[in-house]
């Protein structure tokens, strides 16, 4: 809506990383990415608008939303390298491109059929096992996200990390629901 | 605490005056104004010294209403007209309400909000919170010598769009220009986090008479940020009276009683509850009309069990609350508790237990939320020095979808998305020809419509007959930092923008509001006209203003023909202010809105590349 509203928006600020001041690039320091959103926010939230007119106070509210929704996107791993990936004219393809390696498949099956052992024996303990097993798994994958996107520039194998890291992201969604079912 | 550096200059108002705004706490079963007089903030009382105003409205032939104490008075003899806890029903319908057996109220049965039959006649949830608002407007202006400029109010962290939209609706009844609602949780977090310059991740544990919250925030070098919250918006301290007051029949063996003893009894059993927090037992003795005695005695062991399960319902919030944060337990540097109910002994109990902690009890839990919320209106309303405020970064409690075939929920924005959020979802036709097409909003968790609560329906039409998915429907959801969502929705293949009509499912209509406005006896004709006039002067004068010093300040990002055009506006609008046509101040403030809005544009821009010079230059000092 905001860029519907206002095309001078879209170009005024092409991609998330320069609102930020950042390199476009899968590694960033966390701290540094706060502390421009927190300062932008400071100049730019509509509690500094309360008072003001209309048209600064929409503004104020477009743009923030932009904001927001860039440090949302920046903030995440697998939502920052499918953004850097389309920049780079790479598209993740979450939905037609499905064609995951065997050996991954296979253990996404088995990881979804201890889940659901776990949660109808409601063994917490289990839980926070793979919740630990899928952490390490996950900081393997930044890893590598880093070394294919900002080393080697290998932006296919990349789109094949982040689908995978999108899987792990779903399983541990599906964890949280199995922790919720044994909480009752 | 360092506090942010924001040194934007021009937003303010000018530096001797001083600007008249209150924080409100809208409660359950209190409710109380404060403001920040000379740095400090303080609870306003009334004439007779007390802080609380109970949220109790009684309704007398002849449109007489009492408020506070005097209705409070009167709540056993006349139980009908005498409303309490009316923020249950904000937002919400009949089927919503809870305990209806045990309710006095003479409830109409019609669709939408539920609405109660009263001697003053029909009367809505909004209307009635709009008569605990206008006391508390009315006391806010007597003690502080002067009209408004505005108020923050207070909501549950856990409330939905209806019941958020609910209590701003009842604000506009009471003649209130709502600055911000502020989630209760987030007000007490500054009213706490500012007096012990706390830094880390905290834990908002928010049980109130009906509503309880739970958020977990990071407080870090002036910025508040909220990480997630969850909630019950029907859990509080008056289902702890409920449990008493039913077990205090049962024990005294007693059949269902009349609504006047009924209020005698639950006011009997909340001294009870309340006693407990010193005392192992209390005595619940009563008279009823009909001669019978009540004379039994509540022991604390009995209490914690009757209660158990209300005392665990806060725990699946909580943990769910953490889980979206992405913590644990161990991460929470400290808990701070605010609401009365959070004084029984049993839910320290659990919280300490649960966090690994003792809960931080240094705040008064009934007027934590008031506190906060009057800094923040202090803040809002520009009387902050530059340099000296904060910065609240607060979400959306519950996530908002649209209903999609089969009945189930396509889920549009999700849950603790930080505020101000926009996304959009394309949707297509799927029928030859067709041009119009009809949405559901809904707000939860739950795959099922059936599960989530109904926020309104819209149709849009005007859609260029074609072939079946041809048609191509883009609906945008804006929540602004209210928490309150707008939806806008465009045909894409054409361009069209069709219009949309929305009905929601709990609410009010505007011209509902507008009849209400009206009715009111306070609001004849003239009064509509001079308020109007009021609120539009007002508008207009903090309009021009703004302007005033957007120019001073950023002149150089307009072009000549542009700034005289502004001006050109600036001094039509200046004209009008003069006069007393307020549709003409309206016309005026309109024109000059829409000549600013590519320098309000541009403003934006230019803040954000300052805020990265800066940035730039913290960076090489560090």
């Amino acid at each position: 809506m905001a860029e519907a509203r206002d095309g001078s928006l879209h170009r005024r600020m092409q991609n998330y990383f320069e609102m930020f001041g950042l390199a476009p690039a899968y590694a960033l320091e966390p701290a540094q990415l706060e502390r421009a959103y927190h300062e932008i926010q400071a100049r730019i939230h509509p509690d500094r608008f309360a008072d003001a007119g209309d048209a600064e106070r929409r503004a104020s509210m477009q743009w923030t939303t932009r904001v927001n929704e860039a440090y949302r996107t920046l903030k995440d791993p697998a939502l920052r390298a499918g953004y850097l990936l389309k920049l780079h004219g790479v598209d993740v393809a979450l939905e037609t491109n499905t064609a995951m390696p065997a050996e991954f498949l296979m253990r996404q099956l088995e990881q979804r059929e201890a889940l659901e052992l776990a949660a109808a024996e409601r063994d917490a303990g289990a839980l926070e096992r793979m919740r630990a097993a899928l952490r390490i798994e996950k900081r393997e994958l930044d890893e590598a996200l880093a070394e294919h996107i900002d080393a080697r520039h290998d932006y296919a194998h990349a789109a094949d990390l982040v689908r995978k890291l999108m899987f792990l992201h779903k399983l541990d969604a599906e964890i949280d629901a199995a922790f919720e079912t044994i909480e009752g | 605490m360092a506090l942010l550096q924001i040194s934007e200059p021009g937003q303010s108002a000018a530096p001797h005056e001083h600007r008249l705004a209150v924080g409100i706490d809208l409660g359950t079963t209190n409710s109380l104004v404060a403001t920040v007089r000379n740095g400090v903030p303080t609870v306003l009382r009334d004439e007779r010294g007390r802080p609380l105003l109970p949220s109790i409205v009684r309704y007398l032939p002849g449109a007489k209403v009492e408020v506070g104490y005097a209705a409070q008075a009167h709540q056993a003899e006349d139980p009908k007209n005498t409303i309490v806890s009316v923020k249950r029903f904000m937002g919400r319908g009949l089927r919503d309400v809870t305990h209806v057996e045990n309710s006095p109220y003479d409830f109409v049965d019609a669709p939408g909000m539920v609405q109660l039959r009263t001697a003053a006649g029909v009367k809505t949830p909004v209307e009635i919170s709009a008569e605990i608002l206008k006391v508390l407007r009315a006391r806010a202006e007597a003690s502080l010598g002067g009209e408004l400029v505005g108020a923050v109010i207070t909501v549950p962290a856990y409330f939905d769009d209806a019941q958020r939209q609910a209590t701003k609706d009842a604000a506009t009844l009471a003649g209130i220009n709502v600055l911000r609602l502020l989630n209760e949780p987030t007000a007490a977090a500054i009213a706490y986090g500012l007096e012990n310059a706390a830094e880390g991740v905290y834990a908002v544990f928010d049980l109130g008479g009906g509503t309880f919250d739970i958020s977990i925030l990071k407080l870090s070098r002036g910025v508040f940020e909220v990480l997630a919250t969850n909630g019950d918006a029907a859990l509080g301290g008056d289902d702890f009276d409920h449990r008493v007051f039913c077990w205090a029949l049962a024990e005294a063996r007693l059949p269902p009683v009349q609504p006047r003893d009924m209020r005698l009894l639950y006011a009997k059993a909340r001294e009870a509850k309340e006693a407990l927090t010193a005392h192992d037992e209390a005595p619940i003795t009563a008279r009823l009309s009909t001669g019978e005695f009540v004379d039994v005695t509540l022991t604390s062991d009995v209490f914690c069990g009757i209660t158990q399960h209300l005392v665990q319902k806060t725990l699946g919030p909580t943990r769910k609350a953490l889980r979206d944060a992405g913590l644990a337990v161990q991460d929470i540097k400290g808990v701070v508790m605010v609401g009365g109910a959070t004084r029984m002994p049993q839910i320290q109990r659990v919280v300490g237990d649960f966090f690994e902690r003792d809960p931080l009890n240094n705040l008064d839990p009934d007027k934590v939320v008031a506190l906060g919320a009057a800094m923040q209106a202090n803040v809002l309303a520009g009387n902050k020095p530059q340099g000296e405020d904060w910065l609240l970064l607060d979400v959306i409690p519950l996530s908002l979808g649209i209903e999609t075939m089969g009945g189930l929920v396509e889920r549009i924005i999700p849950r603790n998305s930080t505020i101000p959020t926009a996304r959009a979802q394309e949707f297509t036709t799927f029928k030859d020809g067709q041009t119009a097409m009809s949405f559901h909003v809904v707000q939860g968790e739950r795959e099922l419509v059936s599960d989530c609560r109904s926020l309104a329906r819209f149709e849009l039409r005007g859609i260029p007959p074609m072939a079946a998915g041809a048609g191509r429907v883009r609906v945008s959801f804006q929540v602004d930092a209210d928490g309150l969502l707008s939806i806008t929705a465009r045909e894409k293949t054409t361009g069209v923008e069709a219009s949309i009509t929305v009905k929601p499912s709990y609410g009010l209509t505007d011209a509902e509001i507008e009849r209400m406005l009206r009715d009111s006896v306070e609001h004849a004709r003239d009064d509509m006209h001079a308020r109007a006039l009021q609120e539009n002067r007002v508008e207009g004068e903090r309009l021009a203003e703004a302007v005033r010093s957007a120019l001073e300040a950023d002149g150089a990002l307009v072009s000549a023909p542009e700034r005289a055009d502004i001006e050109q506006r600036l001094a039509a609008l200046r004209r009008t202010l003069g006069g007393d046509d307020h549709r003409a101040i309206k016309a005026a403030s309109d024109a000059l809105n829409r000549a600013t809005e590519e320098f309000a544009a541009r403003r934006m821009d230019a803040s954000v590349r300052r805020a990265l010079a800066g940035q730039k230059i913290a960076n090489l000092d560090s």
